[in-house]
């Protein structure tokens, strides 16, 4: 016998190759997985978000504030969505998230700039994620001093002095202080449960088919649905104490200010707790051994973690990737937690991100309710 | 067994499709109560999908009957409570104790006293002093036990057992087969399937089945009967050279060395006493003997496969 025989190698890497292609899931995946984080990382993350939703509280009608606007649009930074007299109104906006941004624009914005009195305007941000609005607050400084170069000509010209002719002033609310953590801990809550939740359930129905334990359970008079809620309940309590452990990090680690109710924060994560298990069972009803339902469950996460505007900005991102994200659960969890914890929204404030969440574990529980019927008869 | 005697099993033309290949083709079966009866048949001839429907885990695609007096089509449920199902691998929780496992069987069959009943059948099947260990470090033998007990746990009327003895040492299968026995005259009814001639012999009765069809049916002599099969044994020199010359002629079907002998059978006596009269020589002593169960099993099979395949 010989110590190394070439023979004996190959023969074995030709069975591997064998058993990859038998293995149709995996080979997919083997593509599929480079692929999604090439588009992924690509093309939809983008760290400096444009065309940030922006309203407008317009209390001058003069030309140079109408100069101001059209020089904010310009830089790209800001789109307005809404211009509007109420202070009430724009507050309401950035409570729900609607717009990143408010410009208010003061009265006399005009006659004070003649005068020389060096007006301020008021830029609030929604900072709860500050990579989301730096880009855009530097921009603002830029334009402080050039903004009115166009209309400051002739006789005006010496309002170009050196100090700039208007004056902004950037209030960031919810995260005043534009700490990281404030945003990424809460954000946590949604991808420990994503991960864990998933593939948690996906691998726990997939390993009593592989092991044939299945077929004997079917046998007994439990019902179907007495199986899948009581394999999913266990799991339920233990989404709770991964949120509860979240909660209590982000309260006495990082000192996140938890300003909204931890009542309905708790409640609401029942709801997505389920979204993440429905997920799971309709992949173990797909998964044909335990690897596949580890990698199905690792391509739903990828897009969870970057597209849902956990690790980079969603208004950043291309309206194809927003769209994914729209239909992840976990980018409306971000935003209710977020919500809840950082701005202290209340239901009718989150309530815009709930019924998404619930039509997804609508979907998902049909179709997996039905291929788990499949797999019986 | 009496002809009186209730029936545990009645059903006719019980049929079964997958994606357009019929895998149970229209069988009939009556099983008395009480009796042991033997599925014998080749892997993949539709076994196991016939019990899987008797229990209530698939429904039939034509066919009707009773099992245990209840509507195979419509009282699924109500089967599932009555029956104890042992599925051909091993299908109990590994990662639980051999009392766990049946703790948690017990639950499912909402038994009333539940801890008394675990203890009881732990006490009858042997495994009392085994009971905290996982199931998962079993032999085969000791996981046929924890099956076995774990599928009487709610006192069925029925068990079906598919294929319990694979894999499971010689005296393992004797001690099983005497506990069948025992359940057997405690009245509760049993249908098994088994690759092995010595435990379709252990039956009351018989049934053959092959890609999906009864062949026959009965008692074991019945069946051995009904093949109308003649053996005979060869002993002399130059065996395998006789064997080869013999397959292939007229009316010879089988060929079968047994260490010092061999078996050569037919279902047309004349014929092979011809063949054999033709090539044995002097030094070979032929005897007529007595068919055995797995020569007509073999035949059987073969004949089958002209016919269905």
């Amino acid at each position: 016998m010989r110590a190394f025989s070439f023979h004996r190698l190959w023969a074995i890497v030709m069975k591997e190759f064998i058993q990859m292609r038998r293995d149709r899931v995996t080979f997919a995946m083997m593509i599929g997985i480079p692929l999604l984080q090439l588009t992924l990382f690509g093309y939809a993350i983008n760290s400096d978000p444009k065309h940030l939703p922006t309203a407008l509280r317009l209390a001058d009608q003069g030309p140079f504030a109408r100069t101001l606007v059209a020089e904010l649009t310009h830089s790209g930074y800001f789109d307005v969505v809404r211009v509007t007299g109420s202070e009430a109104e724009v507050e309401r906006l950035l409570r729900l998230g609607d717009v990143q941004f408010v410009v208010n624009i003061p009265e006399d914005f005009t006659r004070k700039v003649l005068r020389g009195e060096r007006p301020t305007v008021l830029v609030e941000a929604d900072a709860t994620d500050p990579a989301a609005t730096g880009p855009a607050i530097s921009a603002v400084s830029a334009l402080a001093s050039s903004a009115l170069d166009r209309d400051l000509k002739g006789a005006l010209a010496r309002l170009r002095g050196s100090a700039p002719p208007v004056n902004f002033e950037v209030h960031a609310h919810y995260n005043p202080e534009n700490i990281t953590q404030f945003n990424v801990v809460p954000g946590l809550m949604g991808v420990v449960l994503t991960m864990t939740m998933v593939v948690i359930t996906a691998l726990a129905i997939t390993r009593e088919r592989e092991r044939g334990t299945m077929e004997n359970l079917l046998a007994t008079p439990a019902r179907p649905t007495e199986v899948m809620v009581g394999k999913i309940l266990p799991y339920i309590a233990v989404g709770y104490i991964q949120v509860s452990l979240i909660l209590l990090a982000a309260r006495f680690l990082f000192g996140v200010p938890m300003i909204g109710s931890l009542t309905l924060l708790y409640s609401v994560s029942l709801l997505f707790i389920a979204a993440n298990l429905a997920m799971g069972i309709t992949f173990s009803t797909l998964a044909q051994n335990q690897l596949q339902a580890v990698q199905m469950a690792f391509f739903f996460f990828l897009p969870s973690i970057l597209l849902s505007g956990f690790m980079f900005p969603f208004r950043g991102m291309p309206v194809w990737a927003q769209w994914i994200g729209t239909c992840l659960p976990i980018t409306h969890f971000l935003r209710i937690v977020r919500g809840i914890l950082l701005k202290g929204n209340g239901l009718g404030e989150i309530y815009p991100e709930i019924w998404p969440i619930a039509l997804f574990v609508l979907v998902s529980m049909v179709i997996g309710v039905k291929r788990y019927r499949q797999t019986l008869d | 067994m009496t002809a009186t005697a209730e029936l545990a099993i009645d059903v006719t033309g019980v049929t079964k499709r997958f994606g357009g290949k019929t895998v149970v083709n229209g069988i009939d079966l009556q099983v008395e109560t009480g009796e042991i009866y033997g599925f014998l048949g080749p892997n993949g001839s539709g076994k196991t999908t016939f019990i899987r429907m008797l229990c209530g885990l698939l429904t039939p695609d034509a066919g009707s009957g009773t099992c245990l007096g209840r509507d195979i089509l419509h009282e699924q449920a109500l089967i599932k409570s009555e029956v104890g199902y042992m599925t051909q691998r091993f299908s109990y929780y590994e990662d639980l104790s051999i009392r766990e496992n049946l703790d948690f069987i017990a639950r499912i069959y909402g038994i009333s006293d539940r801890k008394a009943a675990v203890d009881r059948s732990l006490e009858r099947l042997g495994l009392a002093n085994r009971s905290a260990q996982l199931a998962g470090q079993l032999s085969g033998g000791w996981k046929q036990r924890l099956a076995l007990a774990a599928c009487l746990i709610h006192g069925p009327k029925l068990l079906l057992l598919d294929e319990p003895t694979a894999g499971v040492d010689p005296k393992a299968r004797r001690e099983f087969w005497d506990e069948i026995h025992r359940l057997s005259t405690e009245g509760i009814t049993v249908l098994i399937t088994t690759h092995y001639m010595d435990e379709a012999e252990r039956c009351h009765r018989l049934a053959c089945l092959a890609y999906g069809n009864l062949l026959v049916r009965g008692t074991v002599a019945e069946v051995i009967d009904a093949a109308h099969l003649s053996t005979w044994s060869v002993t002399g020199a130059d065996l395998p050279a006789l064997a080869e010359s013999l397959k292939g002629q007229p009316g010879v079907e089988q060929v079968v060395p047994f260490g010092g002998t061999i078996h050569v059978s037919g279902r047309d006596a004349p014929k092979v006493e011809e063949a054999l009269a033709g090539l044995c020589s002097p030094g070979h002593q032929r005897t007529r003997i007595k068919s055995g169960l797995e020569d007509v099993f073999i035949g059987l099979m073969d004949h089958a496969k002209d016919n269905f395949s």
